[in-house]
């Protein structure tokens, strides 16, 4: 990697979406916007609030994982990825840039739904909110790294839309939000042992329920940050330099 | 090394690629000298941009021996030195051109100066800031085109630039390349509009993945005994079918 050539992609990923409003727009709005319209269906905080935390956990890394995927796809058919590969760029900084630039605009994701969350849904926490932020960013960013990862497997725009259900329907149905876990026969809970979402539900949770969460909330992080360079590393290894 | 002075910027012994389990080139051999513009020339499908991008470092060879500027493509130095131009418009559609031109200068450790020169080599300084997508498509294809310029490169792949362009766009990209190879830029351009094989110094004819001849645009006419390039084309075709 040269941090020269990492910089300027970033920088470069930044500028385009800083170019597309609408999608910015739906970034940061989308995911307060469905938690707000939960908040109204549930019409009642003491309910609301647990769920609400762990849609914390779901909705970016959701949103995150969709935008990352058809930009990768974008890159990769539109000749550009291949025009890069002849160029003095590792496939390690355009991995990195990516997760960088989208960390950038989880991080601002994040600051507005947990605002939301907080102040305007009356959502609580037994632990400090800045926890919230930093599970619900690293979350994303592990959206950001297996969309990266799933734009591999699909050769059109309409495919790579069709992994969302099949990469995160799984990991929303097993996370313990529409049933907890330990009621849940074995063999999910081993497969929900081996997928990002459950970290982030369990870190938020912890938040939510610990005056004092440190070592849960950042033995979570640091798993969902091994996700997160683990999805890199293979996003990186699907973009061969030759075909054949 | 690849300073050496009279050594090709390319050369191909044996070369053979296959996509998709079919071979495309069938053991290729050719020499490019280097500070000359080379036409790639044939017919859709021949394996014209199977070679580029083999060239480019991009495709797999099965076997064979090719060397672009004294080093295998697969060789990280050889991104230094190369552009490449695709044949679709491969560049941030969503960006301004000088955002495009700025994101390759600095994956070339080029300056923005370096870019804006780019910029202004192809005649687009006064669109410079503004969206590729609202260029229209001759201008696009030059904002590619400036991408591939601001590294300052020793060898230009250019897969068929003037494709679709209006007769005025193509004067002027030509006239661009023929400014750089006296640079010393070594230039590889394929085309399949048989007249504009007579701008190049030399022409790669090809079919069906074999190299049918590599002869100057006088030869070129000569050999098929007529004045027109199209013609000349039509008719060592041809004989490369009968043989």
């Amino acid at each position: 990697m040269s941090p020269r050539i990492y910089l300027a992609t970033t920088g470069r990923i930044l500028a385009q979406l800083r170019a597309d409003h609408r999608t910015v727009a739906l970034i940061v709005a989308v995911p307060a916007l469905l938690l707000t319209l939960l908040y109204f269906v549930f019409n009642d905080e003491q309910r609301f609030s647990p769920i609400a935390l762990i849609m914390l956990g779901i909705l970016p890394m959701l949103v995150m994982f969709l935008v990352t995927s058809v930009a990768m796809l974008r890159e990769r058919t539109s000749g550009t990825l291949e025009r890069l590969l002849t160029t003095p760029l590792h496939r390690a900084d355009l991995v990195v840039g990516y997760a960088t630039a989208f960390a950038v605009a989880a991080l601002v994701q994040g600051l507005v739904l947990v605002s939301v969350a907080h102040w305007g849904l009356g959502v609580e926490t037994a632990g400090p909110l800045p926890w919230v932020l930093l599970v619900a960013v690293v979350g994303s960013v592990v959206g950001v790294a297996t969309g990266l990862l799933a734009s591999a497997f699909a050769r059109t725009e309409f495919q790579a839309v069709q992994f969302m259900p099949l990469f995160i329907g799984p990991q929303i149905f097993l996370c313990g939000l529409l049933a907890p876990r330990e009621s849940m026969p074995e063999l999910l809970q081993r497969v929900s042992d081996v997928l990002p979402m459950t970290y982030a539900v369990k870190g938020l949770q912890a938040v939510g329920s610990q005056g004092d969460p440190t070592g849960d909330v950042l033995r979570n992080v640091a798993i969902l940050a091994l996700f997160a360079v683990g999805a890199l590393a293979l996003a990186a290894l699907s973009m061969p330099r030759q075909t054949r | 090394m690849s300073e050496r002075t009279g050594e090709p910027a390319i050369r191909a012994k044996g070369v053979r690629v296959s996509r998709g389990g079919r071979e495309v080139l069938h053991g290729l051999d050719l020499e490019v000298a280097a500070g000359s513009v080379i036409g790639l020339m044939g017919p859709s499908g021949c394996g014209k941009t199977t070679l580029m991008r083999s060239i480019v470092g991009v495709q797999r060879i099965d076997s064979g021996e090719l060397t672009v500027l004294g080093r295998s493509p697969s060789d990280p130095a050889v991104r230094h030195e190369i552009g490449y131009v695709t044949q679709a418009v491969s560049v941030y559609g969503d960006l301004s051109v000088r955002a495009n031109a700025a994101y390759f200068a600095a994956l070339q450790g080029s300056s923005r100066a370096d870019a804006d020169e780019a910029i202004a080599t192809v005649g687009l300084a006064d669109l410079a800031d503004r969206p590729v997508d609202r260029l229209s498509g001759g201008q696009a294809s030059r904002a590619s085109l400036a991408c591939a310029l601001v590294g300052l490169p020793r060898l230009l792949v250019l897969d068929e630039p003037t494709v679709g362009l209006d007769p005025v766009t193509r004067e002027d990209i030509w006239t661009h390349l023929r400014s750089l190879a006296e640079q010393g830029v070594t230039l590889l351009v394929s085309s399949h509009v048989m007249d504009e094989a007579a701008r190049c110094d030399s022409v790669l004819l090809m079919r069906e993945g074999d190299l049918l001849a590599h002869l100057t645009p006088a030869e070129l006419l000569e050999r098929a005994g007529t004045t027109n390039a199209e013609d000349a084309f039509l008719t060592l075709i041809r004989e490369g079918g009968e043989r």
